[in-house]
C-alpha cells in the first residue's frame, strides 16, 4: 500500500541536520499553504527523507482511515454484508427487472476460504459480475475458483460472462446448460431492450461443471468446504444449494423467496416435496434468492408453503368442477395477495403454470 | 428471434403434403418476401395472410355468428386461453363447415384449421395458444354455403413462440402421446363439454441450439381427430402456435345414452397415437 506523496530518501552521511525552505520538484503539495515548510525526518542511520508538513499530515490522515478500516474487518465492499465470517452477501431490491434497478434483483455472494474463494450467482448483466467480482477484489486477494450458478433465471445467470472470461469455472446443475440453451434468446433480449447499452459484453454462459442429482459436490476452498446440492424439479429442474461446513450457512438461493412472491417455473408438486426436506435441516442461517436473511426462516419458509399449496388446492378446486385456466386465473389464492411483493406481476402466471400443471393429475 | 428458416419448411411441406404445414410455408414464403411493404402497411400482415388463406373472398364481420374471447393481457405468453363460441345453432343446412385460427403476427399465423360434419350441434371450443408479438387474433367461420365471417381481438402478449421451452423436458419425454379426456355437463345447455388434452411439447423448431448449431428440431401435434360413437365429431390441423400439451374443450349437444370417443392424434416426427374414451357416465 503506497503512501500519497512518497518522501525522497537522500543517503547522506554524517551529522544530522534541519533545513527549512527546500521545496521539492515533484511535490503534489505545491499549491498548498504548507508547501514551503519542509524539514528533514531521519529515517535511519546514515539517511534521511526530505519531506513537507502537508505530504506528512496527509500521509497521517491515510494510515488514521486504514487502521479505522482494518479494525472494522476485512472492508465490506458497497452494498455487501459479510453475514458469517468469510461470508458475503449482496441482496438484491424487491423490484421487477427494469432499468431502474439494472437488474439488481437478486441476492449473491461470495464466500472466502484460506486458498481461494467461490462465488454464488453473478447478477443480471456483465456490468454486475464485474461489480462482484470488483467487490471480492476489495476483500481479499485469493483467485476465484467458482462461480457457482444456482438455476437458469436470468437474474442470477447474466454476468456469468464477465466470470468466463477470466477463465474461472462456472458450475451448475446437471440440466442448467440444456435449459439455459433453450431460453438464450428470452432471457437475453429482455435485458438489451431495458439496459441499452449498459448490457455490453452480457450473454448466456453455459456451466462447464455440473451438479448432479443425488451426486452431491464438493468445492475446496482451502480449509473450507462446500457442499453442491442439486435437486429434483421443484422451483426449477435445475435447482442448486450450497452448504458452508465452517458456519453451517445453507444458500437456498430459489428455492426460498422471502417477501417476494415465488416464482413456479419447475414443478409445483415437486417444489413442496424438496421444501418437506428442507424443513428437517438445522442450518446455522439460510439465504434466500430473494428477501432479507431472517433467524426465522422456518417460517418463511411456511409462509412460502401456505402460498404454493393454496395454488395447488384451488387450482384443484377449479379443475374437478370443469373450469379452466381463465376462472382459475381470476378465482384463486387472491387472499394472499397482500402477504406478497410484486403479486400481480407474478401470480397470474403462477396459476397458469399450476393448471396445466395439476390438470393431468 | 431468429427468422424461421422458410426454405426448411417449404421443404418439410411439400415433402410430407400437410395441408396446413404447406400453407403455413406459403404464407411465410409470401410474407417473408413482402416484408418490407408489411412493416409499413397500416392493418399489418392481415391482407397478405387473407390473401394466402382466401383468396379475394369476401370476408364479413361475424359478430353475430361467432364470439371470440381472449385476454386484453396474456399472463404467460405461451399459454394464452382463447375461447370460441358459435351464435347460431349448427344444423345440417345451416353449419360453420371450417374454422380458422389466425395470429397475425406470430411466426406461422395459420394457428388451427377445423373442420366440422355439420350433423351435430356445437357451441364451444376452447383451447391454448403462444402468442409471440401485441398481435390481433382472429377466428374465420366459413359455412356449408361458403359464406365467411371473421371476429377478432387484440391480444397483447409476446415471446410465447420464441420460448416455448419445456420446464421439465426429461418428464415430458416420459409422458409424450398420453392423452386425457375430461368429460362435465352443461346443464345450462344440454352440452357435454368434452376436454381432450394430449401430452406433447410442441416445439416451433424455431429456436436455435448453440451447442449443435442447429435449430432445435421441430416437434408438434399437425392433426387431431376426434370421433363420437364412430361417427367424426371434428378434426383440427394445428401449428406451432398451438401450446405444449395441445388441449382443447369442445361444448357440443351429445347424444342420449353411452357412446365412446375415438382420438387419433398426428405429429410432425411421424408418429400416431390413438386412444378411445367412453363417454358416459359423466361427473
Amino acid at each position: 500500500m503506497g503512501w500519497i506523496g512518497a518522501p525522497q530518501r537522500l543517503p547522506i552521511g554524517g551529522s544530522m541536520a534541519r533545513e527549512l525552505r527546500r521545496v521539492r520538484p515533484t511535490s503534489p503539495c505545491d499549491d498548498c499553504v504548507l508547501s514551503n515548510l519542509t524539514y528533514k525526518q531521519v529515517v535511519g542511520q546514515h539517511s534521511y527523507e526530505e519531506t513537507t508538513v502537508c505530504d506528512s499530515i496527509r500521509r497521517f490522515a491515510v494510515f488514521l482511515l486504514l487502521s479505522a478500516l482494518a479494525a472494522a474487518g476485512a472492508a465490506e465492499p458497497a452494498g455487501f454484508t459479510e453475514i458469517a465470517p468469510g461470508v458475503y452477501l449482496r441482496p438484491g431490491v424487491q423490484e421487477v427487472a427494469d432499468a431502474h434497478n439494472d437488474g439488481h434483483i437478486a441476492n449473491l455472494g461470495f464466500i472466502v476460504g484460506r486458498e481461494r474463494v467461490a462465488v454464488i450467482d453473478s447478477g443480471g448483466s456483465h456490468a454486475e459480475g464485474e461489480a462482484v467480482l470488483q467487490a471480492v477484489r476489495q476483500v481479499t486477494d485469493l483467485p476465484i475458483a467458482w462461480l457457482v450458478l444456482t438455476h437458469m433465471h436470468p437474474d442470477h445467470v447474466l454476468g456469468a460472462a464477465a466470470f468466463a472470461e477470466r477463465g474461472i469455472e462456472v458450475i451448475g446443475h446437471a440440466n442448467l446448460a440444456d435449459a439455459l440453451n433453450h431460453r438464450r434468446d428470452a432471457y437475453l433480449n429482455p435485458v438489451l431492450d431495458y439496459l441499452g447499452e449498459r448490457a455490453a459484453g452480457t450473454r448466456v454462459v453455459l456451466p462447464g461443471a455440473q451438479v448432479a442429482v443425488g451426486q452431491d459436490r464438493e468445492l475446496d476452498l482451502g480449509g473450507r468446504t462446500l457442499v453442491l446440492h442439486a435437486y429434483p424439479t421443484a422451483h426449477t429442474n435445475n435447482d442448486l444449494s450450497v452448504l458452508d461446513r465452517e458456519t453451517g450457512l445453507l444458500w437456498l438461493s430459489d428455492l426460498l423467496f422471502v417477501d417476494r412472491i415465488p416464482v413456479v417455473d419447475g414443478n409445483l408438486l415437486g417444489w413442496l416435496a424438496v421444501m418437506d426436506g428442507l424443513a428437517r435441516l438445522e442450518p446455522t442461517i439460510v439465504v434466500p434468492g430473494h428477501g432479507p436473511v431472517r433467524g426465522d426462516w422456518k417460517e418463511d419458509l411456511g409462509r412460502q408453503r401456505t402460498y404454493l399449496q393454496t395454488l395447488a388446492e384451488g387450482v384443484r378446486r377449479v379443475i374437478r368442477t370443469g373450469g379452466d385456466i381463465r376462472r382459475a386465473v381470476e378465482t384463486v389464492g387472491q387472499d394472499q395477495r397482500g402477504h406478497w411483493l410484486l403479486f400481480d406481476d407474478y401470480h397470474g402466471r403462477n396459476v397458469t403454470a399450476a393448471f396445466v400443471e395439476l390438470e393431468w393429475e | 428471434m431468429p427468422a424461421p428458416d422458410l426454405g426448411r419448411l417449404m421443404r418439410k411441406a411439400i415433402r410430407h403434403r400437410y395441408t396446413l404445414p404447406a400453407l403455413s410455408g406459403l404464407l411465410l414464403l409470401c410474407l417473408g418476401a413482402a416484408a418490407q411493404a408489411v412493416q409499413e402497411s397500416k392493418e399489418g400482415r392481415w391482407p397478405q395472410i387473407k390473401e394466402a388463406l382466401l383468396g379475394d373472398r369476401v370476408v364479413r364481420d361475424g359478430t353475430d355468428m361467432i364470439a371470440l374471447s381472449t385476454p386484453t393481457r396474456a399472463l404467460d405468453a405461451a399459454v394464452v386461453p382463447i375461447d370460441i363460441s358459435t351464435k347460431f345453432e349448427q344444423t345440417r343446412g345451416h353449419h360453420i363447415s371450417k374454422l380458422y385460427l389466425v395470429i397475425d403476427d406470430n411466426p406461422s399465423p395459420v394457428a388451427a384449421v377445423f373442420d366440422f360434419p355439420g350433423d351435430r350441434d356445437w357451441k364451444t371450443i376452447s383451447m391454448r395458444v403462444r402468442v409471440n408479438a401485441y398481435t390481433h387474433v382472429r377466428v374465420l367461420a366459413e359455412l356449408n354455403n361458403g359464406d365467411t365471417f371473421m371476429t377478432a381481438n387484440f391480444v397483447k402478449a409476446s415471446g410465447g413462440c420464441s420460448a416455448p421451452a419445456l420446464k421439465d423436458p426429461a418428464a415430458a419425454a416420459a409422458q409424450l402421446g398420453k392423452m386425457k379426456l375430461l368429460l362435465a355437463e352443461d346443464d345450462t345447455d344440454d352440452l357435454l363439454l368434452a376436454k381432450l388434452m394430449v401430452r406433447h411439447p410442441n416445439s416451433s423448431g424455431l429456436q436455435f441450439d448453440q451447442i449443435s448449431r442447429n435449430f432445435i428440431p421441430a416437434d408438434y401435434v399437425r392433426s387431431i381427430e376426434v370421433s363420437y360413437k364412430g361417427a367424426p365429431l371434428f378434426k383440427v390441423e394445428t401449428d406451432i402456435s398451438i401450446s405444449e400439451n395441445p388441449t382443447i374443450a369442445f361444448g357440443f349437444a351429445p347424444d342420449s345414452g353411452d357412446g365412446e370417443f375415438d382420438v387419433q392424434v398426428k405429429d410432425t416426427q411421424g408418429r400416431q397415437f390413438e386412444q378411445k374414451f367412453p363417454s358416459g357416465p359423466v361427473r
